[in-house]
């Protein structure tokens, strides 16, 4: 078979990453700054669903996630998926931080040609597991993803972060079905839960409380953290990954802020799309390294 | 609701399910695979009766998932299931594959370049008097405006089982066109598939119709009547609908006064939309006629009754071409 992405199997198996408290919460502003930098390059983009996932990035990549830069098609690594792909700006400056693609490439974001735009490419940018932009895809791709695991005996998990507004699509809870029916331990569904979509507030657009209960009901091994508490989601997640096959998947819901970290910017829903002029984006990023100090 | 039981304690109700052959040759051409060494896991939405994958699914319970009536789940779970290095062949009936999936096609199975395979079955009006909700009149357009898709439309079981053991050197994604699997064959066990190649069975210099699916056997059979009647007429089978064979088009054009396409599908779109496109671009002198589906939706009866109404059987074909030599 001629098969471009069929991964090459390997017995070297890398540690976890061991970030502590400090890096993760470094690890999370510099996630904060670089979407700013880069957001800049393209005059439009997603800040504050950046902002509210940025200490769950941090804590995956620098904390949890069993991943191999030099080997990004290691069949044996830990998966990441983004059913909010429009956050990916904020996962690309991690990825060249940890060498899948040198940092020079980020300089190019949303220019003419580059692998880099506001949804993540799996054909273009190396590190990045699954394609997505269009909401509700992402959980399926990664009940595929754990279910060919079981098959290949390996014993890698599948981290698919999920969109509070993402829970209006309907695939979502086929996945949910499907999911918790085979048993899928290797699973765990991060809910960005930072209350805002494009169209306002979640509650407003289309409510989608009681959501614990929901994924409860559903099957699923359900549990609630401060998704801007790095350690604390750091932690949980590394529980859930040393669940086994065979066990009920896991679903994280993150209690967060939408645009965390920028006073202007927090739980404003005309930023879930949007431009700072460079006098803003100063202060931005002075208000996010005083809070990554804090 | 429960059927009136016999004296000797048995039903009458028979299973659909235990008696319908289904498509034998699918589950043949995976099974194929498997022993060839290629690593087959296939998937289906609650109907591993009708596309006959309970075959597979016995012999290897291993490779098989069952999905539910989840279908676009099935897809998006193809392509990561694709992405562990198994390649996966999902199918249900065309209709809720190629337009309820259509953007998980085009996104997560497409766009990523990943090997999966998506088995439509049942398609255009095979499904009779089930109705326009089970017919699929419109697949092959909907996909093939997909980039780096790859639409093959088999006349037979034979062909799609050939198809399918071809596909191992296939890296693209493929849509495979199938209909009931009860159809009468056009090829023995021994057919060879070429992906991209269309099938000269005939050359002729009044007609030449260019078939697909179904429509290749009575495509056959009428113009052996036209030849009865002093006509000179080929016989193309295009069973790859993209990457079209525009090279074979181009030949018939040359060749022939009236090229006539025949397919199971809307007109608007499918194969004689791709072979209009080529002979728009390299005129020839030749004449189209396109045969199908009128972009209309179809009538309820049973499948046998609607090709005759239609005139997508031998002597409905052979209706169309003489009126097109008149």
């Amino acid at each position: 078979m001629s098969m471009s992405h069929v991964p090459s199997s390997t017995t070297l198996t890398p540690d976890r990453p061991t970030a502590d408290a400090t890096l993760l919460a470094d690890r999370a502003a510099f996630v904060r700054t670089e979407t700013i930098r880069l957001i800049e390059i393209a005059k439009v983009g997603h800040y504050s669903s950046v902002f509210s996932a940025a200490e769950i990035f941090a804590a995956l990549y620098y904390g949890v996630m069993r991943t191999d830069a030099a080997r990004p098609e290691w069949a044996d690594r830990d998966r990441f998926l983004m059913g909010k792909g429009h956050a990916a700006v904020g996962l690309f400056p991690i990825l060249a931080d940890l060498g899948y693609f040198p940092t020079e490439v980020l300089d190019g974001y949303t220019r003419l040609g580059s692998p880099l735009g506001d949804h993540p490419d799996m054909t273009k940018v190396p590190g990045i597991d699954f394609s997505s932009g269009s909401i509700g895809h992402a959980l399926s791709n990664g009940l595929g993803m754990a279910l060919g695991g079981r098959m290949a005996g390996r014993d890698f998990s599948v981290f698919v972060m999920l969109g509070d507004g993402e829970m209006q699509e309907g695939q979502v809870w086929e996945a949910a079905l499907g999911a918790a029916h085979h048993r899928l331990g290797k699973l765990v569904a991060i809910v960005d839960r930072n209350g805002f979509q494009l169209d306002g507030s979640v509650d407003d657009v289309i409510g989608i409380e009681p959501l614990a209960d929901k994924w409860r009901a559903f099957g699923w091994n359900v549990h609630e953290v401060d998704g801007h508490d790095p350690v604390a989601v750091r932690d949980l997640l590394l529980a859930l990954a040393e669940r086994p096959d065979g066990a009920a998947p896991s679903c994280v819901i993150a209690q967060t802020k939408k645009g965390k970290g920028v006073s202007y910017m927090e739980e404003e829903p005309g930023w879930h799309l949007g431009y700072l002029m460079p006098a803003d984006a100063e202060r931005a990023i002075a208000e996010i390294l005083e809070g990554g100090r804090a | 609701m429960s059927a009136p039981q016999l004296a000797d304690g048995s039903w009458q109700y028979r299973s659909i399910n235990a008696q319908n052959p289904g498509l034998d040759h699918l589950s043949d051409g995976l099974l194929d695979l498997v022993e060839a060494g290629v690593p087959v896991v296939a998937g289906t939405a609650d109907l591993q009766y009708s596309n006959g994958l309970v075959k597979f699914a016995q012999r290897h319970p291993d490779r098989f998932v069952q999905f539910g009536i989840s279908e676009q789940n099935m897809v998006s779970a193809a392509a990561g299931l694709a992405t562990t290095g198994v390649v996966p062949f999902v199918a249900t009936f065309a209709s809720f594959l190629a337009l309820l999936c259509c953007e998980q096609i085009r996104m997560d199975v497409a766009y990523t370049k990943l090997p999966v395979r998506l088995v439509g079955h049942h398609t255009g009006i095979a499904l009779g008097f089930y109705g326009t909700s089970h017919h699929a009149t419109e697949d092959i357009s909907a996909l093939r405006a997909i980039a780096g898709l790859t639409i093959v439309s088999p006349a037979d079981g034979p062909q799609l089982r050939a198809a399918i053991r071809a596909s191992a050197d296939w890296p693209e994604p493929i849509y495979f066109r199938t209909s009931r699997g009860r159809d009468p064959q056009v090829y023995g066990d021994d057919v060879v598939f070429e992906f991209g190649k269309g099938i000269e069975h005939a050359t002729g210099t009044d007609l030449t119709i260019i078939a697909c699916g179904t429509q290749v056997h009575p495509a056959l059979a009428a113009a052996d009547a036209l030849r009865a009647e002093g006509l000179s007429v080929g016989v193309i089978d295009m069973p790859t609908i993209k990457p079209l064979d525009e090279g074979l088009v181009r030949s018939a054009t040359a060749r022939s006064a009236v090229v006539l396409t025949v397919e199971e599908h809307n007109i608007l779109g499918g194969l004689g939309a791709a072979v209009a496109e080529v002979m728009a671009e390299a005129p020839s002198g030749a004449r189209l006629v396109r045969h199908g589906i009128r972009d209309e939706y179809s009538l309820i009866a049973p499948p046998t009754h609607l090709y005759a109404h239609y005139r997508l059987d031998a002597p409905g074909i052979a209706a169309v071409a003489r009126e097109a030599l008149a």
